[in-house]
Order: structure tokens, then sequence, then C-alpha cells
């Protein structure tokens, strides 16, 4: 646990938990609700650098955890009137225990075989959840409005998905970091640069990967569960949508994968650039065209990520960003 | 089930297949030569139908004429994208290619929402139909898998049996041995890059004389072809016409099976996850 | 090569100091409410007969502004494209005509506020939240779609603004309990009522119906209230499948829909896949008498498959060639509100230089709902207009207008009728919409397929 000593512990704590506590005390709803997809996307990111950035495990489709972890907590909420939180939890635990069973077959795969059999999986479950009629098939499940009385109205229901995401948020940045700076953690470098001498080394590789690949699993599970709670809806499509999986991979890449600030810098970064082109004017309906272009222009020049090239260029600062 | 119903899914599924096949192979070109996953391979699809619609409408070229303007033009736009979007990351960690092309991505869809917004387009071809019992087959879906066919064999010919062809091989089997027997690679990547690229925006012009299209047409065909990629052994191009022919016939088979048609897609993915798991070379892949 | 980095290093600065910027900016934006919304704010408050009566002498004119998301991005990027371009048109209607007019003589001039959704959920609440905290909107228009539409009702709901949707038809949204929302598009279960009817009355051998539908929400939820409808009518349904959004090929699809012998396909999804249906049906020379597809059809470039579109008919929820006006407004004993069907085409048409579609029909009602509701509330304020509009019974352009206010369904369209056109060629041999059900509104007879 000496990685809870280090000065990039707290200063993630106080950046993180800082820009988290804003809308909280100013009150603000918009500010809230940007900042809430902000966290969203750094648990995203996160959870894929987890297993992506430690492993070298590129999960392509890893947003079926989210949308299996949304499915499962809806579902609790709409049919058994359990609370979000509870629910939230359970969602969680779902998705890594499916991430667990799925592990064991889909690791053994490796590099560009392991990305696609993942994309694989979420059609799979997307198909099977349109499909399905206990979780409403292809309409998907919606909640009567009424369901937010039992937060004490909606209003205050959002601000407690807030709560619960920047929670998650926390715990997915922290989760992080103790893997990486753990000696499981060290295993898993090793087995990123190369298996088969990590497991001369006395290193299990299915089992650590199988253990982190579930780990990473939950903190989508429980993102979903958020999300959708306060979308009041969910259907396969957004669910499932194999277009945000790619967004989070890039969000790691821009920030710097294998670091643990990089996703998290990464997500703001990327989740701002399109926020602020959407809403500006002068961009219009060109933004998502400069959004391209300026993500080029990083990727580029910046090919380490963001974090990765402050890495770089001042190693001093090796000891405070992780 | 019914038989008619089972022999015309079954050359449905046939014909389709060609076209899939086809559609896949640039994508499975870029990455056999130079490990980089194209996420802008289905915007490129979906600009190769914009391209043979507006020669067609706007010049009055027929769209098989428009189809060889199509791929030159891919071609080119293939080696300027290198250039511009990728060479600079090749060496780079694997995944940051991931980042470019998915800018370029962004990039395609975004100009292309503005100039087209996402009606639904169609070229109107018709080259007449052939149908005996309950099977019909199609004058421009026999046309697009006798060019699916001749696309193979051309690259096929051009990789074992040219010397630009078996730079390009010698390339993707090591980069560095290949630079020191005098081959520049950075071209032989330019150019493998393009006709990856000429090919995907090919397969898009073709796909446009059966169906119809909007600018966001191409992404199917993306996650189709991570598919048949892999079904057709990852890398190798002449593997994905036939990993598509697998595909189109499962398809087809799936459809009028008595599951309901909802259920296609699940065996499709499904089937696709067990091959990878119990197969990963794919099914015509070297062990 | 050395000086390269350092520029990128000054552009990574600038890209950061950006971003701080951004993030720095929004908060003490925050409690400094923009100069130009706060005295609309202050006359709101006012609405009193003491700050009336010097209005009257001298008329004052104030804005209102009007909020919402559309997809310039993404799939649905056409009609929303096209439900904004009628906003806009109203937008200018009014504006021209000197603003919506009080009874104070003070004059409303409205304005709109929009972003992008990118035809996603992701933004859509942080959007609306947007627009009611920072832009303070004082009415908000649903985005178009019914997923998105929901996601924004959400928040509308808890801020107790009213938010009339249009482009939104599914029937399950209006019935969540929202009391602020108010939907304008008669909901999805009506889709192919008419089209069964229109069957019934065309060719009343027929016996068998397949219905096939885009397995996503909308679609969905129109056949499973078709199905049951059908039946009542005393017709097989003898095919009820749903593909999924991402097929591509529907000739495998299309031997099984033969092998059940169907004289009727209803049903369909969105653009591309409509389209592409109807094109293979053609092409396998399916031997159907009807068929009838969703959304596609009365988009113009739907006519692009050539051949394959004539006797293709879809519902719609406005057309050109409609009928309504001040004539069939008497003859319904309801009032008659706004622009007629003919000055809103030519308008839109030199605006826009297209033809208008019926989401730019709905674009431009509400609006012009919206206009009713605040000129006979003679207020702005949320629970006036909100009880004009629980109390609206009228006919415009675009059609009859209603309102559930049963709790259950509580602002539900009810009076909104759907249009049928199919595709038919006339005698040139060129192709064209005609509006061929209901019988009262038709404008040529339909036509079976041979």
């Amino acid at each position: 646990m000496s990685a809870l000593r280090t000065p990039f512990f707290w200063g993630l704590l106080v950046l993180l938990g800082g820009v988290g506590l804003l809308p909280i005390l100013n009150g603000s709803d918009s500010m809230r609700e940007d900042i809430f997809l902000v966290l969203m996307l750094v648990i995203l990111a996160s959870s894929i650098n987890i297993i992506m950035g430690y492993t070298g495990y590129v999960s392509f489709g890893h947003i079926v955890f989210f949308g299996l972890g949304g499915y499962v907590a809806f579902y609790l909420m709409l049919n058994h009137q359990v609370h979000f939180v509870p629910a939230a939890v359970v969602g969680g635990i779902v998705s890594s225990l499916i991430a667990f069973l799925l592990g064991i077959p889909v690791l053994r795969l490796r590099g560009a075989y392991f990305a696609l059999a993942t994309i694989g999986i979420n059609e799979v479950v997307r198909s099977f959840v349109t499909n399905f009629d206990p979780f409403g098939g292809a309409t998907g499940m919606f909640f009567n409005y009424e369901v937010y009385n039992g937060y004490g109205g909606s209003k205050n229901a959002l601000w407690y998905a807030y709560y619960a995401i920047l929670v998650v948020a926390l715990l997915c940045a922290v989760s992080s970091l103790l893997i990486k700076k753990s000696r499981f953690g060290l295993g898993l470098l090793a087995i990123r640069e190369d298996q088969d001498a990590a497991q001369v080394l006395g290193i299990d590789p299915a089992r650590s990967k199988v253990l982190v690949y579930t780990i990473s699993a939950f903190f989508p599970g429980l993102a979903g569960a958020i999300f959708f709670f306060k979308n009041g809806i969910i259907e396969p499509g957004p669910a499932f949508d194999l277009l945000r999986s790619i967004e989070a991979l890039v969000m790691v890449m821009l920030g710097g994968y294998g670091t643990v600030a990089g996703p998290i810098v990464g997500a703001a970064v990327y989740e701002q650039l399109r926020a602020f082109l959407i809403t500006n004017s002068t961009f219009s309906s060109f933004h998502l065209f400069v959004a391209g272009f300026l993500l080029l222009l990083i990727v580029l020049f910046v090919t380490a990520g963001l974090v990765g090239w402050l890495r770089q260029r001042a190693p001093r600062l090796r000891r405070y960003l992780e | 089930m019914n038989i008619d119903a089972l022999s015309a899914s079954i050359v449905d599924g046939l014909m389709i297949g060609f076209i899939y096949g086809l559609a896949a192979m640039g994508l499975t070109l870029i990455f056999g030569v130079m490990r980089v996953v194209n996420l802008a391979h289905g915007p490129v699809i979906a600009v190769g139908m914009f391209a043979v619609l507006l020669l067609a409408q706007n010049l009055g070229l027929n769209p098989y004429l428009g189809l060889v303007i199509v791929m030159l033009l891919g071609l080119a736009t293939g080696i300027g994208m290198y250039f511009i979007a990728v060479h600079r990351v090749i060496d780079a960690p694997e995944l940051t290619t991931l980042l470019a092309t998915f800018s370029v991505n962004l990039m395609i869809i975004g100009i292309g929402t503005v100039l087209f917004s996402t009606s639904p387009r169609a070229l109107d071809v018709s080259l007449g139909s052939v149908r005996t019992g309950a099977v019909t087959i199609l004058g421009t879906k026999l046309v697009a898998d006798l060019i699916a066919v001749i696309a193979t064999v051309g690259l096929y010919y051009f990789l074992y049996r040219t010397r630009a062809g078996k730079s390009v091989r010698a390339v993707a089997n090591n980069r560095a041995a290949a630079e020191l027997m005098g081959i520049n690679s950075t071209w032989i990547l330019a150019l493998s890059f393009g006709i990856g690229i000429a090919l995907a925006m090919g397969s898009g012009s073709l796909l446009a004389t059966l169906f119809s299209f909007t600018i966001l047409s191409g992404t199917v065909y993306e996650v189709k072809s991570f598919v048949i990629v892999v079904l057709g052994g990852l890398g190798n191009p002449v593997g994905a016409l036939l990993g598509g022919i697998v595909i189109g016939l499962l398809e087809g088979l799936a459809t009028i099976s008595p599951l309901p048609v909802g259920w296609v897609p699940v065996i499709e993915f499904g089937v696709f996850v067990i091959i990878l798991l119990v197969r990963p070379t794919g099914l015509f892949g070297a062990r | 090569m050395r000086l390269l980095p350092s520029r990128l290093l000054l552009l990574g600065i600038s890209l950061a100091t950006l971003f701080g910027a951004i993030a720095c900016a929004q908060p003490s934006a925050q409690p400094a409410p923009t100069p130009t919304v706060a005295p609309k704010v202050a006359t709101s408050k006012a609405d009193t007969p003491a700050a009336r009566t010097p209005a009257a002498s001298a008329p004052t004119a104030r804005k209102i502004v009007i909020g919402f998301t559309a997809s310039n991005t993404g799939a649905q990027n056409l009609p929303s494209k096209k439900q904004t371009e009628g906003l806009q048109l109203w937008l200018d209607t009014v504006t021209k005509a000197g603003g919506i007019k009080l009874k104070d003589g003070t004059a409303l001039m409205p304005e709109m506020k929009s972003y992008d959704d990118e035809s996603k959920t992701d933004r859509v609440q942080a959007l609306y939240t947007k627009l009611i905290n920072e832009d303070k909107v004082d009415f908000l228009i649903s985005p178009y779609s019914s997923g998105l539409a929901r996601a924004a009702a959400v928040v509308s709901e808890q801020n107790g603004k009213i938010m009339i949707t249009t482009g939104a038809a599914d029937d399950s949204t209006m019935e969540q309990g929202f009391k602020n929302i108010y939907q304008l598009y008669a909901p999805g279960s009506r889709y192919l009522v008419g089209a069964i009817d229109l069957l019934k009355d065309l060719d009343p051998s027929a016996r068998k119906i397949a219905l096939i539908y885009e397995k996503e929400p909308f679609s969905t939820s129109v056949v499973q209230a078709a199905q049951p409808y059908a039946r009542s009518k005393g017709y097989d349904v003898v095919l009820f499948e749903g593909y999924d959004p991402g097929t591509t090929d529907f000739a495998p699809f299309i031997n099984k829909i033969n092998a059940t012998a169907p004289d009727a396909i209803m049903g369909g999804g969105h653009f591309p896949d409509g389209t592409t249906l109807a094109k293979q049906l053609y092409e396998k020379k399916v031997s159907v008498r009807l068929v009838a597809l969703l959304v596609a059809p009365p988009e113009p470039t739907f006519s692009e498959i050539g051949d394959a579109a004539e006797y293709i008919v879809g519902p719609s929820q406005w057309e050109p060639g409609v009928t309504y006006s001040p004539d069939a407004a008497k003859a319904a004993n309801l009032p008659w509100y706004g622009i007629s069907v003919k000055d809103f085409v030519s308008g839109y048409q030199a605006r826009f230089n297209s033809t208008p579609s019926y989401h730019s029909a709905g674009g431009y009602a509400a609006g012009l709902i919206l206009q009713k509701a605040i000129e006979d509330s003679d207020s702005t304020e949320p629970a006036k207009v909100k009880a004009t509009l629980d109390r609206l019974n009228l006919m415009t352009f675009y059609g009859n207008v209603q309102f559930s206010i049963e709790a259950k369904t509580h602002g539900k369209q009810v009076a909104h009728d759907m249009v049928y056109i199919q595709w038919q060629k006339d005698s040139a041999n060129k192709l064209g919409t005609k509006i061929v059900w209901p019988p009262a509104a038709k404008s040529a007879g339909a036509q079976l397929r041979k």
C-alpha cells in the first residue's frame, strides 16, 4: 500500500476530487452535467487502461460491460424496485462475473485476435439483448417518471447519480494506481512486455489476466448502471454502442496508455474538446471535422499521449505523474 | 424449412458473400502489411458509394466505368492518407495508429454529413435478372461478384507475380530486412495503404449499385469486415474473399432458419467468436 | 527537426490554456446571467396589471428564447435538419409580423438556441440542462426521434419547463407520467392503422399480412400496435419478425417472407433499410398487393430506386397536399389558427429551396402551437401556458391538434391524423407521391401492385 503514500496519489485525489466537488459547491446543474459526462468517460477510459495499458490486451468491445451493468441494474430497479445504489453494485458484480467467465477462454487469444473477439462479444450481447424480452427487447426499458420520487424527486436523483459517479471515478482511479504499483501490477507489466518470459519468472499469466479483466469490467458496469438510471431509459443501441468503446480507447491513447493519469487526462481533454466544439457556434456543423483534425494533430506530434509526453520531456515529473 | 426458400437463400448468401469479401479485403491488406487497424475503413466505403453516385448523377457516367475512376481515386486518396495521417506514427506504439485513423474517420463523417446529410441515396442500376423457380439471380449482383473475383485475382497476381507486389510481401514479413534489400519501405507502405483504400472504395461503389445507402452506411460493413478478416485469416487478402462467402452463406441460412430473423446477428457473431477461440488463425489460414 | 518540438510545446500549452479557460469560465459565468436575458426574467415576474398599464401606451418588445438540440451529425441528421428548418420558418414569420403580441402591447420576439446532439443520448441531458440553466430558455422543443426526446423530457420535466415534442412519435414516452411535455406527432401506435384500413378498402379479398420491422424502439412499437389491430380486422398475421438494425442485404429475409405468401407487407424501419427493402422486393418480383413502409417513402430521394418505388405506401404526419383549411376547420367545428398550407409550402420553398417534409411541418407546428398557447394565456408563465395547452383543440395547416389531459397519458397527441402517401406514375410515366388515405384527404386513388 506504499502507493497510497506517494505525492501522486494525493495529487490525484485532490485534483479529481476537487474538480468533482466544484458543481457540488456552486450548485450548478449544467456544470454537474458536464462533469458527470467527463467522470463517466474517465471511468470507461481508466478501466480500459487497466486491462489494455497494463497487460497490452486491447479490449475493443469493453463497452459491453457498461451496457450489461446498465441493463442488470435497470432491470432490478424497474421490476424489483431495488434502490439504485445496490442495483448498481449488482450490475457491476454481474459485469465482473461475466468478464471472468468470458475471460478464461478469450484471454488465451493474443493481440489483434483478442481485440476482434471483444468486438464479436459486444455484438453478440447487443443482438441478444435486442431479442431478449425480459430486458424489453428492441424497445428497451424505461422508468415511469415517478420512480424519481423515491429519491426525493428527479432533481435530487440527478444529484445522487452525480455523487455516485464521482465516488466510482475516484475508486476506479485509485484502483488503477494500486494495481499498477502492486506486485500484481508489475506482473501484468511483465506480461505486456513478454508473456513467455513472465511465465518463466513465475507469474501465472492466465490467472493474472483473467483477474485484471474481471476488475476492469466492474467499473464500467457501475458507470452504466448510474448513467442509465439518470437517463431514465435504456435501449440496446446506446447501451452497447461500439463507437463509445472506440472513443474510450482513443482517450486512453490520447492521455498516454499504461499511465494512471493518462486516461483521466485523455477523457477530460477529449470530452471538453468535443463539448466545446459542439456548443461553439463558430464551428456549428463542422465540429466533427475540427475534432478529428485537432485529434490528428495531437496524435501525430504527441505520439506517447499527453501524459507520456510530459513524462518524457520532464523526467523529474515522473515521481509525481504515474 | 421450405426448400424453395433454402435454395434461394443459399444462392443469395453466396452472391452477397463475394461482395462482403471484397469490402473486407482492403482492411486485411493494410493490417497484414503494416499492423494498422484502419478505423476509417467504414467511412472510406461510404465515400466510395457517394463517389460513384456523384459520377453517375452529375456526369452521367456508367457506374461500372465510374468504379474504375473511383478505385484510381481511392489509390491516390489512400497514398495521401498514409503520408498525412499514418506515416509519422507507423513506428509508434501499435495502437497509436488507431487514433490516427479514427481522426480521419471523424473528419470524413463530419464533412460527409455536412455535404450529403443522412438522406438515403440509391443508384438505379438494372441489368435484368434470371429466374429459375424460387431463385432469382440479379444481373447487378452477378457483375459485382465477377468484379470481386477479378479484383481478388488481380491482387493475388500483383502480390505474387510483380516486383512491387513481392516488395509489399517482403515489407509485410520484415520491414527492416526488406529495407536492407534495398526496398524503399515508405513507398511500399504508402502503396499498400493506397491499394487497401482503393479496394474499400471500390467495394463501396459496388454496394451502391445493390443497396440504398447513407453517409453512415459504411459502419455496418466495417464491423462485418472485422469478422470476415478473422475468418479468412488476419492479413490474408485472398482469405477475405472466402471469409466473406462464409459470412454471406451463414447469414442466408440463419435468416431462413426457424429462428426469428432478429437472431441472425447473435448466430453470426456467436459463430465468429467460437471460431476465433477454436481456430484463431482463421478458417483458411495456415496453423 | 529541433524546432518542431518547441512549436509543439506551444501548441500543447495553448490547448491546455484553452481548456483551462473553458473550465474556469464556466463557474464564473454562472452567477451572473447574461444581460440580454435578465430584463426578460424581470418582466415575466412583473406580469401584473400595474406593470401592464404603462406598457399599453408604449409597446415594448422583449425576447423569448426557444431551446432545443438538433442532430447536425449522426443518423438522425436529415429529418432533424428539416425539423429545424420548419421551426426557423416559423420564427421568420413571427419576426416579420412583429413578434407574438400580448394584450398589454408587449411584443415577444422569439429566438432560437440550439446545440448538436449528434443523434446520441449521451449529451442530450447535459445540453438541455445547459439550455435551461445557462441560456435561460423560456420554452423547449424536443430533439428529433423518440429516444432523444425521452432523455430530454426528463430534464425538461424536472426543471418545470414546457417542452413541445415533435419528431417523437413513441407512445411509451407519453405514458411515463410527465406533466409538462406535449406531443405533436400522432403516436406510433397509429402509424400502420390507416394502412390496414386502406388494404381493407382496396382489396377485400386480402387475408394475410406480413409485419416486418427493424429491431429498434420506434419501429418495434409501431408493429406491436399494428398486430392486434390487423387481427381485429380479420387479418391473418402470417409473419411477425424484426430484423437487426445492421441488416444490409434483405434477400434471404425476402425469401422467408415469400414462403408465407402474404397479400401485404407492412413495417420496415428507417431510411436506408426501408429503401433497400423496397428495392429488393421489386427486384425479387415479390407478388404482394400492398407494401407499406415506415419513414423512408415520404422522403423525396426515395424515388432514386426508380421503378422499385412505384406502389410503395408510406404513413406521413403531413404532406404538402393535405386539405386542412379554415373551411375544413369550420366544418369540423374547430377554431383555425395560423398559416395556410399553401403559404407554408411556398414560404418553405422560397427560404430553403426544397419541398417541406412532414418533419419540416412538425417543426413549424411546434412553434405555432407555442405561439398560440402564449397568445391565449397572454403570458409566458409556464403554469398559464400549460393550462392553455391542456385546453387546446384546434386545426392548423399541420392538421388537428389536441393533447390528452388524462393523468396516465398526459400530453399525448389525441387528435392529429396521419395521411398515407403512395408513389405512383403519372401520365408522363414520372414518379410522384399522391395522398391515398384517408378518403377525405386523398388526392388520388390507391393502386394495388401488379
